[in-house]
């Protein structure tokens, strides 16, 4: 599978196909060709847009949940995991190593969702022994992208 | 004041002749002009659009923090000295002596003044192909030696034909001064040219001076190090720098390898003129060498692809270009409006806003051509071609 198609792809998800058969030398039905396989076996997962909502004032809260772990007789970590990544507010689930055991990012519309979703969802799983809920407070960089204060550097304009 | 005659001089009589025979630099007129554009999108840049890599920057940076702010040794530091003889050993094929071999210089700038000076006599001949980096022309008429340009053409993809050399040899020769990666034209040498390169030096007993800023900025191709050739270390003075592969222009950090007897001597003008290069600049250049492999790795994939959108752009819009396999310039010819390229230029910015630099500011074998820099966001190289579409359209013969 042609990478550069891929890393062009990463960085702009818009890219057309004539604009990337452009930038990697292939043609266009080279292009589209590495574009389905990849669709096909999910090496591409899905396009994305990061947004600034903190723009639009939308009241929106983020909070990474550290969740430890009992893990149950016969089932592995993978089990308890799937029971908490099919809840929609859990955006992103890794186990990880450490202190803690599973790593919840959680995304709501209030602080209060958090609390229910943790509460009402988390906590009452019978593996789950304890977790601790960190709230995102201001958000700097996001998906490889600084969001504020990105002050745009300008270049001499001739250079020999 | 007495009534004495007063001794007001003309201003030639001020300036020094040396320095009324170096001729201004060829693009003021479209930087004034350019400066009073907002809308303009410049192709004439030559540096590299990335910011330095923050780990980089953060060295020269956390070097200040502690205090590093005083001078070093006038080759540089002996840690740098020591990191870019590996580097260069690893990089390249060549092994220099950190101590006797290597000087940290001010850009390849300082280090090309300084090897000039070090080796011309008055009167005494430099060979260096045409286009030319406009600072090859000047620091030889400064250091008094005679320029002898010799013309490339797009029909050997600017490559120097090392026969076209030794045609211009004469008793007064002392050195060849190569440019590869080229800027302006973008053009890399094959091994095998430079070996015939070699060959007339060897036999003609010259120096080559070789100036490989931008050997890593090369796509397809592997770069030879001209002083990686057979005999040619004793005889080459290699200048490098971290400006275009780290995208380092503002720290102003090269350097300069070759024989002992030369860096002797180019280090007596630099220790009295620039005495060392800014310490947070060298602190920077270490971090560079030890860790920077990858930053340049992503920065030249990103190159490949805006040169690959460029030059297939301007070839279909008819200013046809030769694929060029180095640095970071197409040098798409304008000979299909018939215009100079003082005036494709010229107009190019006022009627459709996009600045690029005449091929005639690199010499007479420039003319017919533009220099158009990709290190440009992409978007921006986009809408540049749709204007020099509109434009050529105009102008089409």
């Amino acid at each position: 599978m042609n990478r550069e198609v891929l890393e062009v792809l990463e960085k702009d998800a818009k890219a057309t196909l004539k604009q990337i058969s452009a930038m990697t030398g292939l043609s266009v039905n080279q292009v589209r060709k590495t574009i389905e396989e990849a669709e096909k076996n999910r090496v591409i997962i899905k396009y994305k847009t990061v947004i600034n909502w903190k723009k639009l004032e939308e009241e929106r809260v983020q909070a990474l949940i550290e969740v430890k772990i009992q893990p149950q007789k016969d089932v592995g970590f993978d089990a308890i995991a799937e029971r908490i990544y099919r809840f929609p507010e859990a955006r992103s689930v890794y186990l990880v190593s450490g202190a803690y055991d599973l790593a919840v990012f959680v995304v709501a519309r209030t602080e209060h969702d958090v609390a229910k979703f943790v509460s009402d969802k988390l906590a009452s799983l019978e593996s789950v022994q304890g977790t601790a809920t960190h709230f995102f407070l201001k958000p700097y960089k996001e998906d490889g992208e600084i969001l504020e204060g990105q002050e745009k550097v300008r270049r001499q304009p001739l250079t020999l | 004041m007495s009534a004495r005659r007063s001794v007001r001089r003309s201003k030639r009589e001020i300036i020094s002749r040396r320095v009324g025979r170096v001729s201004p630099s060829g693009i003021r007129k479209f930087f004034d002009l350019l400066s009073t554009m907002d809308d303009a999108i410049s192709l004439g840049v030559g540096e590299p659009d990335f910011v330095t890599p923050w780990h980089i920057s953060e060295a020269g940076i956390s070097g200040i923090e502690k205090g590093y702010t005083m001078y070093t040794s006038n080759w540089g530091m002996p840690e740098l000295r020591q990191e870019l003889a590996r580097n260069l050993a690893a990089r390249c094929g060549v092994e220099y002596d950190p101590d006797r071999e290597l000087l940290i210089t001010v850009g390849v700038s300082e280090g090309l003044d300084l090897a000039m000076r070090a080796v011309l006599n008055p009167k005494d001949e430099v060979i260096s192909p045409e286009p030319t980096y406009v600072s090859y022309e000047s620091c030889t008429v400064l250091a008094e030696g005679v320029f002898v340009p010799v013309p490339t053409t797009v029909e050997n993809q600017f490559r120097v034909k090392a026969a076209d050399i030794e045609e211009r040899v004469t008793s007064r020769t002392k050195a060849i001064l190569l440019g590869y990666p080229n800027n302006p034209t973008g053009a890399v040498m094959e091994r095998a040219d430079l070996e015939e390169i070699a060959d007339v030096a060897r036999r003609h007993d010259l120096l080559v001076i070789s100036d490989e800023i931008y050997d890593q900025l090369v796509y397809g191709i592997k770069h030879t190090c001209f002083a990686s050739l057979p005999g040619m270390k004793e005889r080459t003075i290699f200048l490098g720098g971290f400006s275009k592969a780290y995208a380092m222009t503002g720290w102003r950090i090269g350097y300069a390898a070759a024989p002992a007897e030369i860096i002797e001597a180019m280090t007596k003008i630099h220790q009295y003129t620039i005495m060392c290069v800014p310490i947070m600049a060298q602190m920077a250049a270490i971090e560079a060498l030890k860790s920077g492999e990858a930053a340049v790795r992503e920065m030249v994939a990103d190159y490949d692809r805006r040169r690959r959108v460029m030059v297939k752009g301007l070839n279909a819009i008819g200013l046809s270009c030769f694929e060029p396999k180095g640095a970071f310039y197409a040098f798409p010819s304008v000979k299909v409006t018939g215009l100079s390229s003082q005036d494709f230029a010229e107009r190019l910015l006022l009627e459709e806003r996009v600045a690029v630099i005449p091929g005639s500011a690199f010499g007479d074998s420039g003319e017919g051509y533009v220099r158009c820099c990709y290190a440009t966001a992409l978007d921006d190289i986009r809408e540049a071609l749709r204007r020099m579409r509109r434009f050529v359209q105009r102008h089409r013969l």
